[in-house]
């Protein structure tokens, strides 16, 4: 009854020049990345410049390759996080979700209240204890904290809760199967899609994470891309040069993200968080 | 390592140690990272470095009660700070929810072209890190290199001054639109097609328009991931953090104190002191909390109400 209707032109327009305003930047950052500092501040901005290639190369050899040393640092936290915190939230979401067990109302509750935590507001006590650790300024001083996720572990129990039917535990239990086993090979690939969500969106989030890297880290070769541009831009007010090393920086570290986020959003469950609060 | 159940008759025997096995990673982090910060900051909140044992005595931490956040809620530093946030947020929430609310509708509207396109072009900048998207609008604001005021100059206009005491809020909620919506308009267009078709119907054969079923129908029914979007809003607004630290290398209006925030990581770091800013943070926390608990309460007593 919805498909074959009119073309509605308005509704299609308006979201158009919605698209447009969002892709505005981009297209911004692309055309300014291929200035020279000259013609950054001297030309047309969407007009192309001429400077491409050597852009790409100072930025490269910028104090011996640093910017390839944060993408690489941005990538371990990133990817290291997101997939510690997505084994970590499956497991006790499974737990949460399919097993009965004295304290489980009162966890999920305390959890819960994490999810509306501003986590943000946690950063100077997490960092006086990992600095108490002795891990301050080590790459586990952003990677550890990035592992727990409450919203993480609340999608993961939504996700088991409609995933994993009971009764095919049970038929694993009177299998013999151990419970290690029957979580390994019958609960976690049944909640893989749910699971990619949960990933996605820890890596864009740690990707994204500037205040806990910029209050744990003090070595630079440590920064992840977000702190490392931050430093690149908070130096340029003095040396205009460094304008063209930030935007080409900005560019790089916006390209990969827009391309994974493009070929994977098919695999989004974001019914997920609207259905979640039902529950 | 874990416990076996014999094969058994029975149904429903649950072995008593799994479930805590498989949350023990989880209990411990969250107590790691989450608790025992939390007690932490609550503990430096009540207490300050104090000069004991008259004038040649040494600084110690002392108890001191309230003190903290007395001095916090009368800083007028952190009052402007919430000030300046309230009128950012005043600005950025409203238009954030508000397109995120209408461009879901859009795409939900029968007919529409290009709908997928759109509808990933717009959710695209949830990817780009806070600190990027302020550098490309940062540098699309700066006069020197503002595509926006080179239009404006082209056709005789005077210069918008986007990072001016005045501007800066419009700039920076402006960033945050741009950031946010498109996550909020995913939330609400997946409650929206979660509805199911048959309650249109029946309103298309009573002849109602597409905005009478968009007003009646989908904006109640959405009501609960409305609440929610808000809720991550709320959040997103008092958070701010990566935005206007980055812009403040491009903009003088910009304070080392703007939002609350800024102004908690300065006393505590730059400045040293940590009782006053833990002070502050359980303040922020405490307050961010309250709000979201009791929107969720009317959340929950709509859902009620509604099955």
């Amino acid at each position: 009854m919805r498909s074959r209707k009119a073309f509605k032109a308005l509704p299609t327009i308006i979201l158009l020049v919605a698209a447009a305003y969002m892709l505005f930047p981009i297209l911004w950052v692309v055309m300014a990345s291929t200035k020279t500092t000259g013609e950054l501040f001297s030309t047309f901005s969407l007009a192309p410049g001429t400077g491409f290639i050597d852009n790409l190369v100072s930025l490269s050899t910028f104090e011996g390759g640093k910017f390839w040393m944060w993408s690489l640092n941005s990538l371990i936290y990133s990817g290291g996080g997101a997939l510690l915190s997505t084994l970590v939230s499956a497991m006790a979401g499974y737990a949460l979700a399919r097993f009965v067990f004295r304290g489980r109302n009162v966890l999920f509750t305390v959890l819960f209240a994490g999810v509306l935590l501003p986590g943000i507001t946690l950063a100077i006590p997490q960092y006086f204890l990992v600095a108490a650790a002795g891990i301050s300024n080590t790459h586990w001083a952003v990677l550890l904290p990035s592992i727990i996720s409450p919203f993480g572990v609340y999608l993961a129990t939504i996700y088991a809760q409609g995933a994993v039917p009971a009764d095919t535990m049970e038929a694993a239990r009177i299998d013999g199967a151990s419970e290690l086993r029957i979580f390994r090979s019958v609960a976690l690939p049944m909640m893989v899609p749910g699971l990619v969500t949960v990933f996605m969106l820890q890596f864009i989030g740690i990707w994204n994470n500037f205040l806990l890297p910029f209050m744990m880290l003090s070595d630079e070769s440590k920064f992840p891309l977000t702190t490392g541009l931050y430093l690149l831009v908070n130096r340029g007010t003095g040396t205009p040069a460094l304008y063209t090393y930030a935007i080409m920086g900005a560019l790089l570290a916006t390209i990969p993200l827009v391309i994974l986020m493009v070929v994977l959003q098919r695999y989004w469950k974001l019914d997920l968080l609207s259905g979640g609060l039902k529950g | 390592m874990t416990t076996t159940t014999a094969p058994t008759r029975r149904r429903s025997i649950q072995p008593k140690f799994a479930p805590w096995l498989f949350l023990s990673p989880a209990i411990v982090l969250f107590v790691a990272f989450l608790i025992l910060p939390m007690a932490y900051a609550i503990y430096l909140s009540f207490v300050a470095l104090r000069v004991n044992g008259g004038a040649f005595g040494v600084r110690q931490l002392t108890f001191v009660g309230f003190d903290n956040y007395v001095a916090a809620i009368t800083d007028p530093e952190l009052l402007a700070g919430l000030g300046r946030l309230l009128h950012f947020g005043l600005l950025s929430v409203p238009i954030t929810l508000g397109g995120a609310l209408l461009l879901a509708l859009l795409l939900d509207v029968p007919g529409v072209r290009l709908a997928r396109f759109s509808r990933i072009s717009i959710f695209l900048p949830y990817a780009v890190p806070g600190v990027v998207a302020t550098l490309l609008w940062g540098f699309m604001y700066l006069p020197s290199t503002s595509p926006f005021n080179w239009m404006l100059k082209a056709v005789g206009l005077p210069a918008v001054d986007f990072l001016g005491p005045q501007g800066v809020f419009g700039a920076l909620a402006n960033i945050a639109v741009w950031s946010g919506l498109g996550f909020n308009m995913i939330i609400l267009y997946t409650a929206l097609r979660s509805i199911p078709l048959e309650i249109y119907e029946a309103a298309q054969l009573d002849g109602a328009s597409e905005w009478q079923i968009a007003w009646r129908i989908k904006i109640p029914l959405l009501t609960p991931a409305l609440l929610l979007t808000f809720i991550f809003s709320l959040l997103g607004t008092l958070q701010a953090y990566s935005e206007p630290m980055t812009l403040k290398s491009m903009s003088d209006s910009i304070s080392s104190s703007f939002f609350p925030l800024m102004k908690v990581y300065r006393d505590a770091f730059a400045l040293d002191d940590t009782s006053g800013a833990a002070a502050m943070s359980v303040i922020l926390a405490l307050g961010t909390l309250v709000v979201s608990v009791l929107l969720l309460r009317v959340l929950q007593r709509r859902t009620f109400e509604q099955s």
